[in-house]
């Protein structure tokens, strides 16, 4: 196990990546992704890793880049932000329908308009059914571990699908923060050689996002799905082997002081530990309240969240986004369905904050669990209300 | 925990402070966060950075709002920034300044735990240039005391490289040159 270093975490994120053998990455940059751009070029300008990097003019590019290097039977990365990222969004879901194991790290912030450069997960959510496997993490240590684990988790002959790390904009991006780098020995060990499943080669055509019409096209999105659902299986393999490599075990749903909890708030990213510090301050004034992380966006992990929360009263789900015009956030949206058939369920409330950047400090997810508390006629239950917003 | 925030002028090298006093505190075995305000930054605007250093895993991450000590790098900021916002009340200001701390009390109308360094001074004298960021470093631990300034000398020596030394002499003379005021 390695000594705990500091860094700054867009630069671990390119050094992990860096240990990860790619053939090439594709990134174009922008705030608060850049960091990871200029590192990753500099590790290869410097000759310490052996990949191209292949400069492009825009996201779209950086995107086609890599589905076409990936096509080829390269290990190929890039890292975007919002608008680069809603820029990628129309050849999102040809890198999944190729089976593509592309890795993506998304430094999340907000998209426009009005301009803001700040963290929250607007940018993602619109890609949300594009067919990438989408996690997210709290903290630096996780963007490193998760940023190497994704090329075996993508790669994997049973998933073939491209990943998206979704790393909080500023909140990790640009924090120095003390993290455990593992070394390239570990890494070697842990991440075998891509062996693609097929490779575009003049001296063996094949055909790789071919035509497809109503005679085929349901078929190829029913394989897609099934496809998605079942990385699942391949994501808890491979978070086993960590754990047991290098002892940080991951799930696709993390609880702090959840099980005898009668009122639970779900976050996911960036704002879990901070939360979890509000849960220590409640507790100690004998609020039985606890914390229930999201780790796992894409595959959904229903099973774990219905475990994780079916025995709370109430719980409060958080979003960094909102679905405009519709039932409130979207994780709201999806612990809602996840919930709609069991018996047993607590009364689910939905805070939106955290947006453009706005910061949340404990007191504020303090105040979130005496408001829902104190709502005792649940007036409140299934509605969505925007945190501390101006009106 | 300490927390502490810089007031600095884009350019000063208040981030770069921030990132190396986090990376020395975490070498030594702290727990420690060094970041920026977050958001677009111009050269010569004001400017803020903040350190958080503890000796267990530190979870929060949403800005500091209550330092225990503010540290103020340009002290032609004092008037156009409130640099006392906020500070607890047994909390401790740094200003690197040539001024006497009658002078800075009465600007700020401030009667907590003061210090002063003309750190700029030192950083011309010692380095040839006044760029105080690092040189402020040594009066920074001076004040809070939460590890040797040995400790600095790795992350100043990466990242300075053959004028590394002349920071570490700078740095050493603001550690043994800040005078603290009750």
């Amino acid at each position: 196990m390695g000594k705990r270093i500091g860094m700054e975490v867009a630069i671990a994120v390119a050094e992990a990546v860096g240990l990860c053998d790619i053939d090439m990455a594709a990134v174009y940059p922008i705030t608060p992704q850049s960091h990871i751009a200029e590192h990753l070029s500099d590790l290869v300008a410097n000759g310490e890793i052996d990949a191209e990097f292949v400069t492009v003019e825009s996201e779209h590019s950086a995107m086609s880049a890599v589905i076409g290097a990936s096509g080829a039977g390269a290990r190929a990365f890039t890292a975007t932000s919002s608008q680069g990222l809603m820029l990628m969004h129309e050849l999102l879901p040809i890198a999944s329908a190729m089976r593509l194991p592309i890795c993506m790290a998304i430094a999340n912030r907000a998209v426009s308009g009005p301009l803001n450069i700040l963290n929250d997960h607007t940018d993602i959510m619109p890609q949300r059914d594009c067919g990438w496997i989408a996690l997210f993490v709290e903290n630096g240590q996780e963007a490193i571990d998760l940023s190497i684990q994704a090329f075996k988790i993508a790669e994997h002959k049973d998933v073939m699908l491209p990943v998206c790390v979704n790393i909080d904009g500023f909140q990790l991006t640009h924090m120095v923060e003390p993290f455990e780098m593992p070394s390239k020995e570990e890494v070697d060990k842990f991440l075998p050689p891509f062996v693609p499943h097929a490779t575009l080669h003049p001296a063996k055509p094949v055909t790789m996002g071919a035509f497809a019409m109503s005679d085929y096209f349901t078929e190829i999105m029913k394989a897609k799905d099934e496809a998605l659902k079942s990385s699942k299986k391949v994501i808890l393999e491979v978070w086993d082997e960590w754990a047991k490599l290098f002892g940080r075990s991951y799930k696709p749903v993390e609880t702090y002081k959840a099980d005898d909890a009668d009122v639970l708030m779900l976050t996911m990213g960036s704002m879990g530990e901070t939360a979890q510090m509000a849960i220590d301050e409640l507790r100690a004034k004998g609020v039985k309240a606890g914390l229930v992380k999201l780790r796992m966006w894409r595959p959904f992990p229903f099973e774990e969240i219905k475990a994780a929360i079916k025995n709370a009263k109430k719980l409060i789900v958080t979003d960094r986004a909102i679905t405009f015009g519709g039932p409130g956030g979207p994780v709201f949206a999806e612990i809602k369905s996840a919930m709609c058939t069991e018996t047993q369920r607590p009364l689910i409330y939905n805070y939106i904050y955290g947006l453009g950047g706005r910061d949340v400090p404990v007191g504020d997810f303090v105040g979130m669990f005496e408001k829902v508390l104190a709502d005792t006629e649940n007036k409140a239950v299934g509605t969505y209300e925007f945190w501390g917003v101006r009106e | 925990m300490i927390e502490v925030r810089w007031h600095g002028r884009g350019g000063q090298g208040a981030v770069t402070s921030v990132e190396l006093l986090a990376v020395s505190a975490i070498a030594a075995g702290k727990y420690a966060q060094g970041f920026p305000s977050f958001g677009p930054e111009r050269r010569g605007a004001p400017v803020a950075a903040f350190t958080r250093i503890d000796d267990k895993k530190i979870n929060v991450r949403s800005g500091i709002y209550k330092p225990d000590v503010v540290l103020v790098l340009d002290s032609s900021l004092i008037g156009l920034v409130n640099v006392t916002e906020g500070l607890k009340p047994d909390g401790k200001l740094i200003v690197n300044t040539h001024k006497t701390p009658e002078e800075i009390r009465k600007a700020l109308n401030y009667t907590g735990t003061l210090a002063i360094v003309d750190g700029t001074g030192i950083a011309r004298k010692e380095m040839g240039v006044p760029i105080a960021n690092t040189t402020m470093i040594g009066a920074l631990l001076k004040v809070i005391g939460v590890m040797e300034l040995d400790a600095m000398k790795d992350a100043i020596e990466h990242r300075f490289g053959r004028i590394a030394q002349k920071n570490l002499n700078a740095m050493k003379r603001a550690y043994d040159e800040i005078k603290i005021y009750n």
